[in-house]
């Protein structure tokens, strides 16, 4: 899978900017000419994602807020997905 | 949890999403003459330009609906001695907010200001990558300028984005102007092939490339991208008339795009000045809100009644809207038509005979990236034609 280390700290990319929109009651992700409408899910993630906490805390702290357990793939997957695409970038 | 995933923009009950796109054509005053500008021909007879105070509360009403990215644009937008405390109110009210400009009238001073104000991203244009190339198909003397613009762009720590049109006269030199690209640092390159709208539209028989020079220039596209890798996202915008289906023009009219125009019309896309029987709505009477939602103009090309066929039948109406309303008007003289670069449309001719014109013409003349000796001269943008052109609407350009 991703190979992303639980103690790497993702945070939104440089140039990028989240935001929750209340007209389209969702995170967007807003860039250069351009926008992504996140679902709940994943504005939820990408909001934790502020270069300060691990990928281990985000997904920790998701499951307490879902009230779920095992979501350590998903997120991981999801965080993948968005490195690739720009939208996050890792902190040290 | 459900998955994580990013989705379509929004649609309220009545069908009608909100105008995320904001676009406000500040000025139609330019320093540079491009012979490609998609600025109406006549912009030299419309009204004054909004004052500071107009723009502020454009901005705060499409704000209230739901915009939130917002391009400044022109004409040039630097020309607007007041470009700072329109950032600053965008930025305030949460606007992501794009400046599109040729880099002309900025300064380390201005450049400062404008961080300071909130503004986002600079999109840079340069006309070639050279500066004879640049210098003619601008009328002017500004590529040393946009270089040192390029500059200020990086120190200020914005991200680099350059756009370029592509045209007959240019298009041969992608390889160049990539490179370009790469040393000055670009981390978005666009290379948009001129559409045919405006001064475009008027100089069409001189600008259209030839189907070889369009795929040599994709290639080497696809060869840069593979050499560079992830560092750069390199756009590269095909021309519609070597299409076989029409672009989904602006998600459909009245769908998620608003412009302001320098005099205050509210226009459902860039070229809609031109549409004719359209009643578009000005900012100084109406409110945004009643302008995106209530006004003839905006609802006129909404949904799919006023389609004809073979859109009004085709499986694909919901994916491309009938393409572009400004292209069908401007080569059938009928905005209601099937854009005429689909394949399915009656008038498909009318773009593959443009085609084939511009083969013939690359054959006969001239040396790619000159201007054949007795060619027709091209048409800069210029506020004295602009006053003497007569808008050509419904039939081709002359060769």
């Amino acid at each position: 899978m991703s190979g992303i280390a639980l103690g790497a700290r993702p945070a939104i990319a440089h140039g990028m900017r989240l935001q929750w929109e209340p007209a389209q009651e969702a995170h967007v992700l807003l860039y250069p000419e351009g926008m992504v409408k996140l679902n709940g899910s994943a504005g939820a993630i990408l909001a934790r994602c502020d270069g300060a906490r691990t990928l281990a805390e985000i997904v920790a702290d998701l499951e307490r807020s879902y009230s779920a357990t095992g979501l350590a793939d998903e997120v991981t997957t999801f965080v993948a997905l968005a490195l690739e695409r720009r939208w996050l970038e890792l902190r040290e | 949890m459900s998955a994580p995933h990013a989705v379509g923009p929004p649609k309220t009950s009545h069908g009608v999403g909100p105008p995320l796109w904001l676009l406000l054509e500040l000025t139609y005053r330019c320093p540079l003459h491009c012979v490609f500008c998609y600025n109406p021909t006549e912009f030299a007879a419309t009204g004054p330009e909004l004052a500071t105070a107009d723009w502020l509360r454009v901005l705060t009403e499409a704000r209230a609906l739901g915009a939130v990215q917002l391009g400044l644009s022109g004409g040039e937008p630097l020309v607007r001695d007041d470009l700072e405390p329109i950032v600053a109110e965008a930025h305030a009210l949460g606007y992501y907010i794009n400046l599109i400009t040729s880099g002309v009238g900025m300064s380390e001073e201005r450049i400062r200001a404008l961080k300071s104000a909130g503004l986002d991203h600079i999109q840079l244009s340069f006309q070639d990558s050279t500066r004879e190339m640049n210098d003619f198909l601008s009328s002017t003397r500004t590529f040393d300028r946009k270089a040192q613009v390029a500059q200020l762009i990086r120190k200020y720590d914005y991200p680099m984005v350059l756009n370029v049109v592509l045209h007959r006269l240019n298009i041969d030199h992608v390889g160049e102007i990539l490179a370009m690209a790469e040393a000055l640092g670009a981390q978005y390159v666009e290379l948009a092939n001129t559409q045919y709208y405006g001064w475009a539209w008027l100089n069409r028989a001189q600008l259209l490339p030839s189907r070889a020079q369009l795929a040599r220039a994709e290639e080497l596209t696809r060869r840069f991208r593979e050499r560079v890798g992830s560092k750069m996202q390199v756009y590269f915008v095909v021309p519609d008339y070597f299409e076989t289906r029409p672009k989904a023009c602006m998600n459909g009219l009245g769908s998620i795009f608003l412009a302001i125009t320098p005099d205050g019309t509210a226009l459902p896309c860039h070229a809609a000045r031109m549409l004719p029987g359209l009643e578009l709505p000005n900012v100084r009477e109406h409110d945004v809100r009643s302008v995106w939602y209530d006004s003839a103009a905006f609802n006129r090309f909404r949904g799919e009644a006023w389609m004809q066929e073979p859109c009004r039948s085709c499986p694909e109406r919901q994916r491309d809207f009938g393409g572009c309303r400004c292209q069908a008007y401007l080569l059938t003289g009928d905005a209601t038509n099937a854009d005429p670069v689909c394949e399915l449309s009656p008038h498909h001719h009318l773009v593959t005979e443009a085609v084939a014109q511009a083969e013939r013409a690359a054959m006969a003349g001239a040396a790619p990236g000159t201007v054949a000796a007795g060619a027709t001269p091209l048409i800069f943008r210029d506020h004295r034609i602009s006053i003497a052109v007569e808008p050509r609407r419904g039939a081709a350009p002359a060769a």
